[in-house]
């Protein structure tokens, strides 16, 4: 017993996920698979890769081409797929550890291509799947089992460093901010190039106790109150913006795509015969 | 009468050759050497027949995104050498899993490390059968020479597409790099096998089922109509990931068994004047050749030599080493390591026979003198 | 006919981890947890919004109707 949108677009025989109760991630599983919904792409023409990490298990429940790569690698996968068939919508579903710690080389390089290949990052700043321990996106001074004593490692800004490496579209919304996640989704899968979106999850479980940070609920709320709107973030003052993070589009722009510059190669061929 | 096409070419060259023959449309990787070469001609040839070539970050990526190519439906290989195949480890044991046929082409070079990058060694043909952790089936083969580069190519697609299994082309810097006169044989006198797909519009597909006298599932791509799961997970034959016990032995067990079933059409092989011979050399690749010279050399003195040539290396020729040993009263095993595929040699024939190992692992080549002076220790 | 039955709202416990997020988030407190599962305690106020659909992590709980059930 379900709704249109998860009967026709998730394998519910697979539900319910594997998540725990207050994350995240199973919010932002269901906004991706709207935006694929709402622009009415055909379920056969759309690949979702994963890494491994709670995020990367999503595909296993999403009605499509769906591919569980290794750690980190989902991207390097996901390229071989859009090489071979361009044709493909292909997204990429991940976590903070896998794209920005292991997978990090394959996460700068593919926004360097410009390959059109559109990355959700769920980002709940810690390795949720092994227990607990922090990540590239753990806020410096917070906990994780490995960082008893407090982090002392500098966090990513994801947004920043993709956008550095040549996304063409570059994004931010939270787990609360759901309508805003489809929007953004929807935008990168028309965006021809690389699109990155970092949708902050949520992670009562590990991050959450760790840190404090209380339930769900509490979760949700701190999302809610300090994520400021980047529109709105210039007319503010910054003692308004002092501790809270931005959300929003941060970078768009039309530059070639890889496949499509290959394919030139190969039809310069074509022509010479 | 056809036209012979005769051409002078390299190894890495003949490789490339025989990847586009066997159908190859997609190549990635990264450079290192001794098989740079052959990224390089890929890159030249693949976007003039509609293939594509995509040079990556690094050399996981290039592994990761040959699986993906492949999955996608295009036949698919990426090249390295000792470095590089070592980080492809833990890519080629999920092609193996997830039964994703393609060509992984190692170049050999001196190692450890960094080692020799200029220069040949046989030292990877453990880790081409235990480098990545788990149990799991391997099939490598090693050429002896440029023309058997392209041969053995063909046959390293053939088998990836008919087992649905990455398969491992052993070959090194001196096969890699050296020049030869070869004859590619026309495309219709070469055998091509394609991986099976399923009929088209079927109610339910599963990824994983095996049919009455099929060796591997049938595979679809991503992208015609079957929406299908692949996971590096143990999975049923549905292709989800399971925790069951039975259904992980049962998985691990039928992967095993593409080999052990079919361990004739994976044991190809040359036996050179064994007919009466004593002793008996073992060995592949390019120090087959100076084995060759060596059993020669030993003949004109009037010894009993021959050779036994593996050309493909994994599975292990189990049935014709114990038969070798039981027909000779020594058997030396030459290879550019410190010994290793003489411990599987030992392992089958140690009870029937004499072993000695032939192996050196300082970047040269064994020389026909060497094998000859234990042929005549051991006589 | 009674709200309940022209209502739209629907639940799967099966599917429910009892995270309070729709409780929270429901604007019209139609929604509580008993026994660690969403249940609905005041259908009459529930102004069909769908703030609980969309954020429920789960998809254990919908608006439902001809439209959008199956």
């Amino acid at each position: 017993m379900t709704n249109t949108l998860i009967e026709n677009n998730f394998r519910t025989n697979r539900l319910p996920h594997i998540w725990c109760s207050g994350c995240g991630h199973g919010i932002i599983m269901r906004a991706i698979t709207k935006a694929v919904d709402e622009l009415g792409y055909n379920k056969d023409d759309v690949c979702v890769v994963s890494g491994i990490g709670c995020s990367s298990r999503a595909p296993g429940y999403m009605d499509f081409n769906t591919f569980h790569t290794l750690h980190g690698r989902a991207l390097a996968y996901a390229t071989g797929v859009k090489m071979a068939k361009p044709e493909l919508k292909v997204i990429v579903v991940t976590g903070d550890g896998d794209c920005a710690a292991i997978g990090g080389n394959h996460l700068i390089h593919s926004a360097r291509r410009n390959i059109d290949i559109t990355t959700i990052v769920f980002n709940n700043n810690i390795y949720g799947m092994t227990g607990g321990q922090y990540s590239p996106t753990t806020p410096t001074g917070d906990k994780g089992t490995t960082a008893p004593f407090g982090n002392i490692d500098k966090n990513f800004d994801l947004c920043k460093l993709v956008q550095g490496a040549g996304a063409t579209y570059v994004a931010r919304s939270t787990a609360y901010h759901v309508n805003m996640i489809t929007q953004q989704v929807k935008t990168g899968l028309e965006n021809k190039g690389f699109s990155f979106i970092e949708a902050v999850s949520i992670c009562p479980t590990y991050y959450g106790r760790k840190n404090k940070k209380g339930d769900a609920v509490s979760m949700m709320n701190y999302l809610k109150t300090n994520a400021v709107n980047v529109k709105a973030a210039d007319k503010l003052p910054k003692e308004k913006i002092q501790g809270k993070f931005l959300i929003g589009e941060f970078y768009k722009s039309q530059e070639p795509e890889y496949t499509e510059e290959y394919q030139k190669i190969i039809d310069s061929f074509q022509k010479e015969r | 009468m056809k036209n012979k096409k005769i051409k002078l070419m390299q190894g890495n060259e003949a490789c490339v050759e025989g990847a586009l023959a066997a159908g190859m449309k997609f190549f990635a990787g990264y450079p290192i050497t001794p098989s740079t070469e052959i990224a390089e001609i890929s890159s030249l040839r693949l976007p003039r027949i509609g293939g594509k070539f995509i040079q990556m970050e690094d050399e996981i990526a290039g592994m990761a995104a040959v699986i993906g190519g492949s999955l996608a439906g295009l036949k698919s290989m990426t090249a390295t050498s000792g470095p590089g195949f070592s980080l492809k480890q833990e890519n080629l044991g999920y092609a193996v899993l997830a039964e994703v046929p393609c060509v992984v082409v190692n170049v050999q070079r001196g190692g450890p490390s960094t080692g020799l990058p200029t220069m040949p060694a046989q030292g990877d043909i453990m880790q081409a059968k235990w480098g990545t952790h788990g149990d799991h089936p391997v099939i490598a083969l090693s050429p002896s020479s440029v023309r058997e580069t392209f041969d053995l190519t063909v046959k390293a697609f053939n088998y990836a597409e008919k087992y649905r299994m990455p398969v491992i082309l052993l070959t090194d810097e001196v096969i890699g790099h050296m020049r030869e006169k070869i004859e590619i044989p026309d495309p219709d006198e070469i055998e091509i096998i394609d991986r099976l797909k399923p009929e088209k519009g079927l109610d339910e597909y599963k990824p994983y089922e095996i049919k009455e006298g099929q060796v591997a599932p049938e595979m679809a791509a991503y992208g015609e109509g079957y929406r299908f799961h692949v996971t590096g997970l143990i999975h049923d034959e549905t292709g989800f990931p399971s925790n069951d016990s039975k259904v992980a032995g049962d998985l691990v067990n039928r992967l095993m068994k593409k080999i052990d079933d079919n361990i004739d059409d994976l044991t190809l092989y040359e036996e050179y004047k064994l007919d009466d011979a004593d002793i008996a050399v073992i060995s592949y690749g390019i120090t087959a050749r100076s084995a060759k010279s060596a059993v020669d050399m030993a003949r004109a003195e009037g010894l009993k030599v021959g050779l036994f040539r593996p050309m493909i290396i994994w599975p292990f020729p189990e049935k014709q080493i114990a038969q070798l040993g039981k027909r000779v009263k020594n058997i030396i095993t030459a290879e550019m390591n410190l010994g290793q595929y003489v411990l599987e040699v030992e392992r089958v024939a140690n009870k029937y026979t004499n072993i000695t190992k032939c192996g050196k692992a300082n970047g040269e080549l064994i020389t026909p003198d060497e094998i000859l002076a234990k042929i005549k220790e051991v006589q | 006919m009674t709200a309940e039955k022209t209502k739209r709202l629907k639940i799967n416990k099966e599917w429910c981890k009892g995270c309070y997020i729709c409780v929270e988030f429901c604007p019209a407190n139609v929604l509580e947890i008993k026994d660690g599962k969403i249940n609905i305690k005041n259908i009459d106020a529930c102004i069909e919004c769908s703030q609980c659909e969309l954020r429920c992590p789960d998809y254990a709980i919908y608006l439902g109707g001809k439209k959008n059930e199956k």
